[in-house]
């Protein structure tokens, strides 16, 4: 019988021991290949809709095309066409997706609807054909029920102002007013999507003790059964969700969506396995988007150049109900210091689908406008904009003093500006042909966060396998996890099998707010040290005095063969991470700064980005090839969000006018330069004992106000509304002309 | 409706709804589910797969019109123990990451490797008449029509820089 | 998608047979119908198959143009030697557009007829004139950055998206059409029609008429520039686009052959425009004149209002690129 012990780690302290320098396999931090990687490039990686259990019906949603109470529908005559097998109008089918972390069901239907493209009813068919059609021809009645809002700067919108999201400190209006230099400007940034390439997709299917089992594509599955369970009113045990690879996820697939539900209870109700796929234009309109904000940035500094006063006031939008609201202001608490600070965050309920968490909720756009805020000021007090941050780099939290856990912005910035040769320069002084080349830099910062995490370990004579339900969203889990199981059980990875994405597994912390690495390795990494033990117990030394390298156990220059101490047995190890005070009584973060270069046309205003140079510190890097393609990913995301994506919503309903790939515009290839990205070399102890922080959404957090700062510097142009498409940055030009 | 698809140089009988696209034929009627479904519109570039040596969307055209077209997919380009070239340096460059967009990137590569061999020109080339070259442009821009949200650009340009030098050495 | 009936023709007069209805269309690349038939924005019942005539060759005509089959696809219209080197523009406006995925596939006929990507026509949730007669035009108010400026009428206010269709028109290209009466030509200038009251009837087609052919005239020489403005670098429609040929003769422009995309429900061309520029010689002065007669009569509909000094400023841009003495 294998005995599986449990190591669980209530992380309270920092963790100074810095075991894993002490590790002999030398396969940690490496640029390692992707272990799923064959699968993946020869098309053999099984996504979400990609299994066909025998007898599998297809359904469609149905979407609303205005806003009200549902009275009717022409569900017999849609049930009567070529195919259809059911037309599910249940109130259970939800709203919109779940916020990510939520556990519990979101707004279920309530025979209304709420906002234009909300599902409404779903319809099943033998084919997926018959299906699409039959949904086209499915017609809701809505009645209205009274006028709403649809913007959040309209005089209609209700405003609600939380009062635990205000902050003012010291006097705010008097360091304005007798600052040496200081601005006062509005900023927006838009409507955005996730937009990952797989669309939502659920196959569910029920056995005969009433226990459905879901394939769909899904970030945070442990919250994803609660949120599954709650919606149908099953105990928790009764659902499994397999998510074994996520085709991107971004913040789009932390919650429960709307074709899970409706594929659950399509199956239950047709006693065989559904599957819905969502059409790209409902990924746009049921998943949650990124919300606009309008941005109130006031900054004041005296002649050296101090920052003197901080006032960060936003304005998000958002669906009645959601508990959500965009956190603009994230990075703003503790990015730089300033004695007199001000933060006010104001919530419009108006009728858009709703918003939610997208990769790097808050600093995305927070940090990104007060980036070129603070290119402002530095431009104002006549600083160059990189000794300007220099200058006002915080030695603790501006606002509650406490410690930060590493404060690596200011050797961030200069290690960036080092490698991209920064050099201060006045406006409108390069020029090739009609193009405007100009520099711009910026800083990055995004909080870092760790949640509780479970994984298996088991180890036997031959290798190892990792379990737990953690996902894969392309970040890198299966490599990561891998080579930390390698690392500390001495085995090569090849001899590591990593088994993720099924809820039947250990609950690991799935993958989101960049906490999915960290966590989860923690996880992995107690349960090695757990085993650790239990082999230097049997072999009588003590675990700091073991050395475990190609499947051998190395003691008082003696090697042991693991087959021969271990024989025929499985041990089992369960590693348990509960995040506990490092992560309150410190100021955890990762920083980065951001150099970009660009061309602007002085005929159209288009910008074309040149070179973009990333400099990051997030603790130990796990995999050196998986963080960096996260980064690129990031300053890529960066550049969308400064120049290219935008959701359009309709001034009179508010519905999302470009909800397709061809009109909401995601760079394309020629969009990218070739990317520099630099680890600073960074053990955070106060993180977790692997000393690694999150990095996935690091590089978005500022990389776009490079750019934009790049435009200002090229062509003389300050755009304050994102993204700078090529209609913003002509006006600005024209009033040069 | 009845007809044959040649695929990855086997024959498939098949009898499928007059609607069905290739894509969804592929993946849900012959259980090769490597071409992606990311948008069913041309927009994306995920269901890329080569027909009659020529990469184009496979979402957008029907299934029935392609009785007797030889069709190469991802699967075709090698397995998992036996990947072709640009499928080796995909993994080694890390070209992708979620992995979704991946088998339609490395069919439009395949393919667009042979266009530029073919002399083709590029909205990004200089000198319509003379020779093109597997430049970093030119891949960038011979690649757009295959979006990649976890924006591997990056790895993939350099994928596929590294598999024309090398055939270009060769 | 409805379901529908197919056919696959085995000759021309056999398609021309087969379609005859409004209920019919012809499919060859598909990769807009079939784009718009998912959304239901168009449902035919019956498609005709035309992929296996025999219209996919390009022919040099005995006035040194070309004639160009309907099913050849824009990828090797625009990779063809001869277009290469005697109709750069048209070259250039082809590998502007769309991904070479969807060039492998589109084809000469089908790029000619491509519908609208106005956002009302495709959502089939909104009033739309032209998808719906008589529903409304939903685009006049609301979100409409990308839609036409020149030759809208009330009812509608959409945009062709073609490049290629572009430059056949700065090209005087002609389309051969084979009918129920037989085959007959029509310059491109005349194939487009305005939207007036019937958005929804947009070329001169009838139910029953298949393109057969694009005609170009013998090379146009002078100098030739294609510029597309779009919100990326590449894979996206045109804001605004130019097709260019311009000669100028001891320092005065001899010939001016522009057509634009973006502007208008039809590639857009203005016979005014080219004469004011012809004769003349070349000045920011004469560029400025030459945008003003064109925009003359542009109206923006707020979102769009900037296509307008776009327009003059990529127009004086590709004027002047196309005058500059050559290095």
């Amino acid at each position: 019988m294998t005995l599986e012990t449990i190591r669980h780690l209530k992380h309270d302290t920092p963790d100074h021991d810095r075991r894993l320098d002490g590790m002999a396999q030398g396969v940690l931090g490496t640029d390692m290949d992707r272990p799923e990687g064959p699968l993946k490039v020869s098309g053999r990686a099984t996504y979400a809709a990609e299994t066909a259990p025998e007898g599998m019906a297809h359904g469609y949603l149905v979407r609303a095309a205005t806003i009200g109470r549902i009275t009717g529908s022409n569900a017999e005559a849609v049930q009567a066409m070529p195919g259809v097998l059911h037309v599910l109008e249940d109130e259970r089918m939800i709203r919109n997706a779940a916020q990510g972390m939520a556990g519990k069901s979101p707004v279920q239907k309530q025979g209304q609807a709420w906002y234009v493209g909300q599902p409404v009813a779903c319809v099943v068919a033998e084919s997926f054909e018959q299906a699409r059609h039959a949904a086209q021809a499915m017609m809701v009645t809505i009645e209205p029920d009274g006028t709403h809002a649809f913007d959040a700067e309209s005089r209609e919108a209700q405003v609600e102002t939380p009062e635990k999201k205000q902050l003012v400190q010291g006097d705010f209006d008097g360091a304005m007013s007798g600052a040496a230099f200081s601005i006062d400007n509005d900023y927006r940034t838009s409507s955005m999507s996730s937009a990952a390439m797989e669309p939502h997709a659920s196959i569910a299917q029920w056995d005969e003790d009433g226990a459905v089992t879901l394939r769909g594509s899904y970030q945070l599955l442990r919250f994803n059964k609660n949120e599954l369970a709650d919606v149908l009113g099953v105990a928790p045990e009764k659902v499994r969700i397999l998510s074994p690879y996520v085709g991107g996820g971004f913040g789009s697939k932390l919650g429960l969506a709307p074709e899970a539900v409706a594929a659950a209870l399509s199956a239950q109700v047709l006693g065989r396995p559904v599957r819905v796929v969502l059409h790209r234009r409902q990924v746009f309109e049921t998943v949650t988007r990124r919300s606009e904000t309008k941005q109130r940035i006031r900054l004041a500094c005296d002649a050296q150049g101090k920052l003197t006063a901080i006032g960060h006031e936003n304005l998000v939008s958002q669906l009645p109900e959601e508990v959500f609201s965009e956190p603009v202001a994230q990075g703003t608490h503790f990015q730089y210091a300033a004695p007199n600070r001000l933060v006010g965050h104001h919530i419009a309920r108006i009728r858009r689908p709703a918003a939610g968490s997208v990769r790097a909720p808050g600093e995305a756009v927070g940090v990104t406008a007060f980036e070129i805020a603070v290119d402002e000021l530095a431009k104002a007090a006549g600083i160059d904009p990189l000794e300007f941050r220099l200058r006002n780099v915080p030695e603790k939290h501006p606002e509650n003093g406490k410690p930060f856990s590493s404060s690596t912005m200011e050797a961030t910035l200069r290690e960036g500006a080092k490698r991209f040769g920064w050099e201060h320069t006045a406006p409108r002084q390069r020029r090739e042909g009609e193009w405007w080349i100009g520099t711009g830099m910026a800083g990055c910062v995004r909080v870092n966060m760790m949640i509780e995490a479970h994984a298996r370990v088991v180890l036997t004579g031959q290798g190892v396998r990792v379990e737990c339900d953690m996902t894969d969203i392309g970040t890198g889990s299966y490599a990561i996890l891998t080579q930390v199981a390698a690392e500390m059980l001495g085995f090569a990875p090849s001899q590591v099998e990593t088994v993720l994405g099924d809820t039947d597994l250990p609950p690991a912390s799935g993958s989101g707010g960049s906490f999915g690495a960290a966590s989860t390795s923690t996880a992995v990494y107690l349960a090695c040290m757990e085993l650790r033990e239990r082999l230097a117990a049997k072999i009588g030394v003590k675990e700091t005095e073991l050395t475990l390298k190609d499947g051998h156990a190395i003691h008082d220059n003696r090697q042991t063969k693991l087959s021969e101490l271990l024989g025929e047995e499985e041990w089992r190890a369960l590693g348990h991470l509960e995040p506990g005070k490092a992560g309150q009584d410190v100021r955890q973060a990762t920083w980065g700064a951001v150099f970009a270069e660009v061309a602007v046309s002085d005929v159209t205003g288009e910008t074309r980005v040149r070179r973009m140079e990333g400099t990051f510190a997030c603790g130990r890097i796990l995999n050196l090839k998986t963080a960096r393609s996260q980064c690129h990913g990031g300053m890529i995301w960066g550049l969308g969000l400064a120049l290219t994506e935008a959701l359009e919503h309709d001034p009179r309903d508010g519905h999302m006018v470009n909800r397709d790939l061809a009109e909401y515009h995601l760079p394309v290839n020629l969009d990218v330069p070739q990317l520099g990205v630099h680890f600073l070399e960074e053990r955070d102890d106060w993180a977790n004992p692997l000393q690694a922080k999150g990095i996935g959404e690091l590089a978005i957090c500022g990389s776009g106000s490079a750019v934009i700062n790049a435009i200002e510097n090229a062509c003389g142009v300050r755009v304050r509304q994102l993204p700078a498409t090529l209609d913003r940055v002509m006006e600005g030009l024209a009033a040069h002309d | 409706m009845q007809f044959n698809l040649d695929i990855n140089g086997e024959r498939h009988a098949l009898d499928v709804d007059t609607r069905t696209t290739l894509l969804d034929a592929l993946r849900d009627h012959l259980g090769l589910t490597g071409s992606k479904k990311g948008c069913d519109h041309g927009q994306c570039g995920a269901c890329t797969v080569i027909v009659n040596g020529r990469r184009i969307n496979s979402c957008l055209t029907l299934a029935c019109m392609h009785d007797g077209d030889e069709i190469t997919t991802v699967e075709g380009l090698g397995a998992p123990e036996d990947l072709s070239p640009l499928q080796l340096a995909f993994v080694e460059h890390d070209g992708y990451q979620c992995g979704y967009c991946t088998p339609g990137q490395i069919c439009s590569a395949t393919a667009m490797l042979d266009e530029i061999k073919a002399g083709w020109p590029s909205n990004v080339t200089g000198d319509l008449e003379a020779q093109v070259d597997a430049s970093i442009e030119e891949i960038s821009e011979r690649m757009s029509g295959n979006l990649c949200r976890c924006s591997c650009y990056p790895g993939i340009v350099d994928a596929i820089r590294q598999v024309a030098r090398e055939e270009a050495g060769a | 998608m409805r379901s529908f009936d197919y056919v696959r023709a085995g000759d021309t007069a056999q398609a021309v047979r087969e379609a005859g209805s409004e209920e019919t269309r012809f499919i060859a690349g598909g990769t807009n119908l079939l784009d718009l038939m998912k959304l239901e924005v168009m449902a035919p019942g019956k498609l005709v198959d035309i992929t296996r005539l025999d219209l996919g060759g390009i022919e040099e005509t005995a006035d040194g143009g070309l004639r160009i089959g309907a099913l050849v696809t824009n990828s090797d219209l625009a990779a063809d030697a001869r277009v290469r080197r005697g109709w750069p523009v048209l070259s250039r406006a082809l590998l502007a557009g769309a991904s070479g995925q969807l060039r492998n596939k589109a084809t000469t006929g089908g790029n000619l007829l491509q519908r609208t990507r106005c956002y009302y026509f495709y959502d089939r949730g909104e009033p739309c004139n032209k998808r719906e007669p008589g529903s409304g035009c939903a685009a006049k108010d609301g979100v409409n950055r990308i839609l036409a400026i020149l030759g809208t009428s009330e009812h509608c206010i959409a945009t062709h998206p073609s490049d290629m269709a572009v430059a056949m028109r700065a090209l005087d290209a002609r389309v051969e059409i084979e009918g129920a009466e037989g085959r007959r030509e029509v310059a491109l200038g005349e194939f487009y029609r305005l939207p007036g009251d019937t958005p929804q009837i947009e070329t001169v087609l009838k139910p029953d008429d298949l393109i057969t052919a694009v005609l170009l005239p013998a090379p146009a020489g002078g100098r030739q520039i294609y510029r597309k403005v779009r919100d990326r670098s590449s894979y996206a429609f045109a804001l605004v686009s130019v097709a260019a040929v311009i000669e100028v003769e001891d320092g005065v422009i001899s010939k001016a052959q522009l057509a634009f995309g973006g502007l208008g429900p039809m590639p857009w061309r203005d016979a005014d425009v080219e004469a004011a520029l012809v004769g003349a010689a070349p000045s920011a002065a004469l560029f400025d004149r030459a945008a003003d007669i064109l925009l003359a009569e542009a109206k923006g509909y707020g979102g769009n209002d900037f296509k307008i000094p776009l327009t003059r400023r990529t127009l004086a841009a590709v004027l002047t690129q196309a005058t500059e003495a050559s290095a």
